[in-house]
């Protein structure tokens, strides 16, 4: 059933037919992230897709996934472009690498996972968090609702992880 | 110039030199140009087809690219009277340029016309924001966008942005080093009339403007401008009979991309780019390396992608390029400038096709600066190039362009003087 919702002004809309990203948004409506793992080669895929990116095989099926791994790269933004961001500048952009299935199937690859930095009951991040990860924090998934059916992943510092001493972040303040 | 011996090739090896462009074209680069696409584009073209010493009549073939926000090609071929054998509309921005030439020679190769005119007109200041403000910034989030720009990450430099930090991770890139692209193609841009900012701006001032998104201040972003360009594009032997010494094709490569080009970030490294893959068939296919090539233009939607470009070109070694974007290679009087009409960052937004103009001008040794016209017509270059003065290159025989969709995917392009 297609998902209509809103999220920080934003109308979110999921067609009939976009039957990936309805399962997808779904399991996350329940705060239990879930990637399709392929049927043939067993790789776990994100985001959602069509037929396997390694292999091409059509066939997959939801499997749970841990939400936590290590900041890989990231923006801060300070000049929003969505109305509704402008309000909560400077947000951060976390490209986060799982740790499943890290280093698979190259040594370069992971599971890179989009999400902002959030508090942990998933509102965007005050300027002092922001400030405190970088390249390398370990964070956890967080979810924050939008609606009925569906609820977006994000990431926050992950309190019981052993942190880098000094997570890398750019030079200027 | 000595021409290295033939490389292997994944291309017909006989296609090089065996097109040319022959014409080109634009207008003013301009904020508020006050008129449509349409015309944008037909003044454009228009241009490009007297550059080249021919008729409307002589075309018969036209492409266009566009992202939803420009005219097709039918109506400025109907405006300007060409009976088209051929036309079509691509959908898409940056790399668009090099990879229509490439379509261009083997829509000719194939018989199917004989004269193409490329064109990209757009009002990206006073109607389609590329930046995606207005209308753009407040649609309906579905598809591919639920993973993008619901987490706030729509434009150009967001998505671009985690790329930039990572090379700067990587390899140690500094903020100085990047920013001195905008520096040295600010030069550039003073010395040349049409340039939409003609300043000249200091690395310090580059690192003084406020933050868009980190790394990227305001000034390492291009302009966003009104404009029409264009390019004439016809076999070699047809552009005997043209007016201006044919640039010559060498070697094109178009729309060459990583794997996992819906999502490039999902692929490692992410600190490489396109131009990874799109070296490999580049330099074969032209017969030339980067070692000989006079003059680049590496797409300069921000500061970071003419490096990282650059780089991953082979200009450099990997991870080398925030020292060869800053040590005086790329300035005007270095030792293989970039972008010297300013580009993107300074000329004007044209998705690429300005830089294809700009290397055209170099191969034809008649960049349009304030050096004064001799009897004959053609300017006297001074090769002064301080401010205000000359942008001509010297003896520039080879030129390569580098267009950049985003970082996973690329275009690019060998040209070399008659």
């Amino acid at each position: 059933m297609a998902i209509q919702a809103k999220y920080l002004d934003m109308p979110l809309d999921i067609g009939d037919l976009d039957v990936e990203n309805l399962a997808y948004f779904r399991h996350c409506a329940a705060h239990d992230f879930h990637l399709q793992k392929c049927s043939a080669c067993g790789l776990v895929r994100y985001p959602p897709t069509t037929a396997c990116p390694w292999c091409a095989a059509p066939k997959s099926e939801w499997v749970p996934v841990e939400g936590k791994g290590a900041v890989h790269s990231y923006t801060e933004v300070h000049h929003a472009i969505q109305p509704a961001f402008k309000a909560h500048t400077p947000y951060l952009i976390l490209l986060v690498d799982l740790d499943t299935q890290k280093g698979q199937p190259t040594e370069h690859e992971a599971l890179r996972v989009v999400g902002n930095l959030t508090t942990p009951d998933g509102k965007l991040a005050p300027k002092e968090m922001v400030r405190s990860v970088g390249i390398g924090t370990r964070v956890r998934m967080v979810f924050a609702d939008a609606g009925p059916g569906i609820a977006l992943p994000h990431w926050t510092i992950d309190e019981g992880a052993a942190q880098p001493a000094k997570p890398w972040r750019y030079p200027q303040e | 110039m000595s021409m290295p011996a033939e490389a292997d090739a994944t291309s017909p090896k006989h296609l090089r030199d065996k097109y040319a462009i022959v014409g080109v074209g634009e207008t003013t680069y301009m904020r508020g140009s006050g008129m449509t696409t349409r015309a944008l584009g037909t003044w454009a073209v228009r241009n490009a087809i007297e550059d080249a010493g021919l008729k409307p009549s002589d075309v018969d073939g036209m492409l266009s690219y566009q992202s939803g926000d420009s005219t097709f090609s039918n109506f400025i071929a109907g405006d300007l009277g060409i009976r088209a054998n051929f036309f079509m509309d691509v959908f898409g921005g940056g790399s668009s340029t090099e990879a229509l030439v490439g379509m261009a020679m083997g829509l000719i190769e194939a018989g199917m016309c004989k004269v193409v005119v490329i064109f990209r007109a757009m009002n990206g200041f006073s109607q389609v924001r590329i930046g995606g403000t207005g209308a753009r910034a407040v649609a309906p989030v579905s598809g591919d966008m639920l993973h993008s720009r619901a987490y706030g990450w729509q434009s150009a430099g967001q998505m671009f942005s985690p790329t930039f930090m990572r090379h700067m991770y990587d390899y140690g890139t500094r903020p100085e080093q990047v920013a001195a692209v905008k520096a040295i193609h600010s030069e550039h841009a003073s010395n040349n009339p049409k340039a939409f900012y003609k300043e000249r701006v200091s690395v310090a001032e580059v690192l003084a403007s406020r933050i868009i998104c980190k790394p990227l201040h305001l000034l390492d972003c291009c302009v966003e401008t009104d404009n029409g360009t264009a390019l004439v594009v016809t076999s070699a032997e047809r552009a005997r009979d043209c007016r201006h010494p044919r640039a010559l094709i060498r070697g094109v490569v178009g729309r060459c991309s990583k794997p996992r080009l819906d999502m490039h970030y999902q692929h490692g490294p992410i600190s490489t780019v396109a131009g990874h893959y799109a070296r490999e068939i580049l330099w074969p296919n032209a017969g030339v390396g980067p070692e000989d090539i006079d003059v680049t233009g590496s797409y300069d939607a921000f500061t970071f992608t003419t490096m990282l470009q650059l780089e991953d070109y082979g200009f450099c070694k990997k991870g080398e390029g925030g020292a060869y974007v800053s040590d005086g290679t790329i300035r005007l009087g270095g030792r293989r400038p970039n972008n010297t009409s300013g580009g993107h960052l300074c000329e004007g937004y044209t998705h690429g096709l300005n830089m294809v103009i700009e290397n055209v001008r170099q191969l034809r040794h008649d960049a349009d600066d304030s050096c004064p016209v001799g009897p004959d017509g053609k300017r006297q270059h001074t090769y002064d190039y301080r401010e205000g003065g000359c942008r001509q290159v010297k003896k520039c025989e080879l030129t390569a362009n580098m267009g950049w969709a985003n970082p996973g995917t690329g275009s690019a392009m060998v040209m070399r003087r008659d």
